[in-house]
C-alpha cells in the first residue's frame, strides 16, 4: 500500500515568553493507506500534538509533512481548512457534538462544507448513521445520547464527508467498558471494511489492540521502531 | 444554509434566562433612548411648526417689555409686509399653579388670518370674533381639562393682576401634526380695555408684533426695515424669523438638552457593555464547539457569520420589540405631561436612530469574541474544557 503520511524530521515547539518548549523532536513516521495506527504514551508526551498536525490542526516548526502527497505545512491557513474540510474525519474524546443540533444535523454539518444537494446529504446521513446502529435515534439531542451513543454519532459525522483518513484522540477515553467495545469495534469495522486510514491516540492497552501497529511516544520522540503489530 | 440559520437561532435561545436578561436590557434601554430623544424632539417642536413666512418683532431689551400699539400702523406701511397682528403673554393661573399651559391675549381676526394652521370651524369663528369676553382653546388643551363650548374658564393673573373669566366659543384643531394644540387665546381689547380702567400704564401695549411677509427670502431685508424704523425710539425693537425667535426659547434651555442627548447616548454605550460580556461570556463557555467546526473545516467566514448572526439577531429582535414598546411608553408620558409638550411624538428620525444604535449594540458585541474565536488555535480551542 502506498504511504498516505509521510513524516521526516519533524520538529514541533511552542514558545512560552522568551523560552522554548519542546513537544516534539525529530520525528521519522509513515503510514500506509489502511492502516490502523495507535500512538501510546505517557501525558504529556506529545501524542495530540503529533495527532493535529497529520490532521492539518496545527503547523510543524520544521521537518517535513506530507499527507496524500501534499506537504500540508505549506500551505496557506485558508486552504488548510478547505483540506481538512475533504480530507480528514475527526473523533474527539468528549464527542464534541454540538449540544444544540440532533444527531441528525450533527452529522449533516460537515456536509455543509460540500456542494452536495439537500436530498444528496440526507441520503448521506442516513447511510452513516445506519452504518453506526443510529438510525433510529436521528432526532435525539446528544444530551438524549448515552456517551457512547455520542460517540458513535461522531464517528458518523467523521464518516460522512468520506474522508481518506481518520484522526481519534482517546475516542474511548470517556466511556464505559461496553460502549468503548462498540466504539471500538466500529473503528475497526471502518478499517477493514471501508478500508479508511486511522491514526488513534489512546492510553487504553485494549484500544490499542485493535490497531495494526502501536507507536510509543516519549517526550517528544517515537521511541520504537515501526512494526510492532499488536 | 437552513442547518447553519438553525444553529445560529438554536445558540441565541440556548440560555433562556441570560438571552431574556439581554433581551430586556436592550428593551428598556431602547424605550429609554427613544423616550429621550423624544423629549429632545418636544423641545424644538415649537421652532418646527413655524412659517418661513412670518416674522416676530419685539423690544429689543427683552421680551418682558411691552412695545406701544402705535408702532403697528407704522409697519404695516412698509412694502413687503402683508399682514400684521399681535399678541400678549398672559401667564395666568387656571386653578391650580400646575395646569400650566400658554395663553395669549391676541387681536382676534388678524392673528387667526396669520396662523391658518389654527383651524376653526365657521361658526365657531364667527361666535369667538363676536364675543369680545369669548375665548378659543387648542383640542388638546380643551381635551385635558375637558372643556366643552360655552364653558366658563376662570384664570387667575399673576402678571395682570385680578380674576378673569373668559367664555370658551371655539376649540381649534392644528392643520398639521406639529401644531401647537394647547394655546389658549382671547381677545387683546378685552386685556386692553380692563388695563385702561384698572391700571392705564400698562394699557396700549402689545408683548410681540407677528408679521406677515410676501417672500420668505426677504426675511432678513424686512426685519432690518422694521427695526430701522424704531432706532433711537423709546423702545427699539428686534424683528426676527418666527423660528429664530422660538429657538431663542430653546436656546435657554440648550444645555439641558445636550445633557439628554448625552445620556441618551450613555445609555447604549452601557447596554453595549452588557452586551458584548453577554457574547463574550457565551463564546467562552462554547470555545470547543467553535474550535470543532473549524477542525471540521468551518473557515472564519462561517464562524462569524454565526457569532455575529446571533448578536445582530438578538440586539436587532430586542431593538425593534424596544421600539414598539416606546410608542405606548411615550404615549404615557405625553398624558403625564399634559399640555407642557404641545407635541410629544416620537419621530421616524428618532425610529431609524433606534434601530442603528440596536444594529451597533450587536455589531459592538460581537466582534471581540468573533475575533478571540477565529484567531484561537483549533488545538487549544479543543483542549479546553466546556
Ligand atoms: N499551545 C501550547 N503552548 C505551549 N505548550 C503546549 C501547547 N500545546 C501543548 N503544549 C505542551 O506540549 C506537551 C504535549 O502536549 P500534548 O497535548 O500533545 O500531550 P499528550 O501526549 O496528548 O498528553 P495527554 O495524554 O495528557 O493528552 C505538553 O507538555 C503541553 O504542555
Ligand atoms: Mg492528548
Amino acid at each position: 500500500m502506498s504511504p498516505i503520511v509521510e513524516i521526516e524530521n519533524l520538529t514541533k515547539h511552542y514558545w512560552r515568553g522568551d523560552q522554548i518548549v519542546p513537544v516534539l523532536t525529530n520525528i521519522n513516521l509513515v503510514i500506509r493507506e489502511g492502516d490502523f495506527l495507535a500512538l501510546m504514551g505517557p501525558s504529556g508526551s506529545g501524542k495530540s500534538t503529533l495527532l493535529n498536525l497529520i490532521a492539518g490542526l496545527d503547523r510543524p516548526t520544521s521537518g517535513v509533512l506530507r499527507v496524500s502527497g501534499i506537504n500540508i505545512a505549506e500551505l496557506p491557513e485558508s486552504s488548510l481548512t478547505d483540506w481538512r474540510a475533504a480530507h480528514v474525519g475527526f473523533i474527539f474524546q468528549f464527542y464534541n457534538l454540538m449540544p444544540v443540533l440532533t444527531a441528525f444535523e450533527n452529522v449533516e454539518l460537515p456536509l455543509l462544507l460540500t456542494g452536495l444537494s439537500k436530498r444528496e446529504r440526507r441520503e448521506h446521513v442516513n447511510l452513516v448513521l445506519q452504518l453506526v446502529g443510529l438510525a433510529d435515534r436521528m432526532d435525539h439531542y446528544p444530551s438524549q445520547l448515552s456517551g457512547g451513543q455520542q460517540q458513535r454519532v461522531a464517528i458518523a459525522r467523521a464518516l460522512v464527508i468520506d474522508p481518506a483518513l481518520i484522526v481519534a484522540d482517546e475516542p474511548t477515553g470517556d466511556l464505559d467498558r461496553a460502549s468503548a467495545e462498540d466504539v471500538l469495534d466500529l473503528m475497526e469495522r471502518l478499517n477493514v471494511d471501508l478500508g479508511k486510514t486511522i491514526v488513534m491516540v489512546t492510553h487504553d492497552q485494549r484500544a490499542a489492540g485493535k490497531a495494526h501497529s502501536i507507536r510509543h511516544l516519549d517526550k517528544g520522540i517515537l521511541t520504537d521502531d515501526p512494526g510492532a503489530v499488536a | 444554509m437552513l442547518l447553519f440559520l438553525r444553529l445560529m437561532l438554536r445558540n441565541l435561545l440556548r440560555h433562556k434566562l441570560r438571552t431574556g436578561l439581554t433581551t430586556l436590557g436592550i428593551i428598556i434601554a431602547i424605550v429609554a433612548f427613544v423616550l429621550l430623544r423624544t423629549v429632545v424632539d418636544a423641545w424644538y417642536a415649537g421652532a418646527e411648526a413655524t412659517s418661513a413666512h412670518r416674522l416676530i418683532t419685539r423690544n429689543a431689551i427683552s421680551l418682558t417689555f411691552p412695545l406701544p400699539i402705535s408702532y403697528a400702523n407704522r409697519i404695516r406701511q412698509i412694502d413687503g409686509i402683508t399682514g400684521l397682528s399681535y399678541s400678549n403673554w398672559f401667564g395666568g393661573v387656571y386653578i391650580d399653579e400646575r395646569n400650566f399651559f400658554p395663553q395669549f391675549a391676541i387681536e382676534p381676526k388678524s392673528y387667526l388670518e396669520l396662523y391658518p394652521e389654527l383651524v376653526l370651524s365657521e361658526s365657531e369663528e364667527a361666535a369667538f370674533l363676536k364675543d369680545r369676553k369669548g375665548a378659543i382653546a387648542g383640542r388638546k388643551l380643551a381635551q385635558e381639562y375637558g372643556w366643552k363650548i360655552g364653558d366658563v374658564i376662570p384664570l387667575r393673573g399673576t402678571i395682570y393682576a385680578g380674576n378673569w373669566s373668559f367664555v370658551l366659543r371655539g376649540i381649534y384643531r392644528g392643520a398639521e401634526k406639529k401644531t401647537d394644540e394647547t394655546l389658549f387665546l382671547f381677545h387683546w381689547d378685552n386685556l386692553n380695555e380692563t388695563l385702561k380702567k384698572t391700571d392705564p400704564a400698562r394699557a396700549e401695549r402689545v408683548g410681540v408684533f407677528v408679521l406677515r411677509i410676501d417672500r420668505a427670502d426677504r426675511a432678513a431685508e424686512l426685519s432690518e426695515a422694521v427695526d430701522r424704523l424704531f432706532e433711537n425710539s423709546l423702545a427699539e425693537t428686534l424683528t426676527e424669523t418666527e423660528e429664530a425667535f422660538q429657538l431663542g426659547f430653546v436656546a435657554m434651555t440648550e444645555a439641558i438638552l445636550i445633557a439628554i442627548k448625552i445620556v441618551s447616548f450613555v445609555v447604549i454605550a452601557i447596554i453595549m457593555a452588557v452586551m458584548a460580556n453577554t457574547m463574550a461570556m457565551s463564546a467562552r463557555e462554547r470555545r470547543r464547539e467553535y474550535a470543532t467546526l473549524k477542525a471540521v473545516g468551518f473557515g472564519p467566514r462561517y464562524l462569524l457569520t454565526l457569532i455575529l448572526g446571533e448578536s445582530l439577531a438578538l440586539s436587532i429582535g430586542s431593538g425593534v420589540l424596544g421600539i414598539v414598546a416606546a410608542f405606548p411608553a411615550a404615549g404615557f408620558l405625553a398624558s403625564k405631561f399634559g399640555t407642557l409638550f404641545p407635541v410629544f411624538e416620537i419621530s421616524p428620525h428618532t425610529i431609524e436612530l433606534g434601530l442603528l444604535a440596536s444594529c451597533l449594540i450587536g455589531l459592538a458585541a460581537a466582534v471581540f469574541p468573533a475575533w478571540r474565536v477565529i484567531t484561537l488555535p483549533v488545538g487549544e480551542g479543543l483542549r479546553s474544557i466546556g
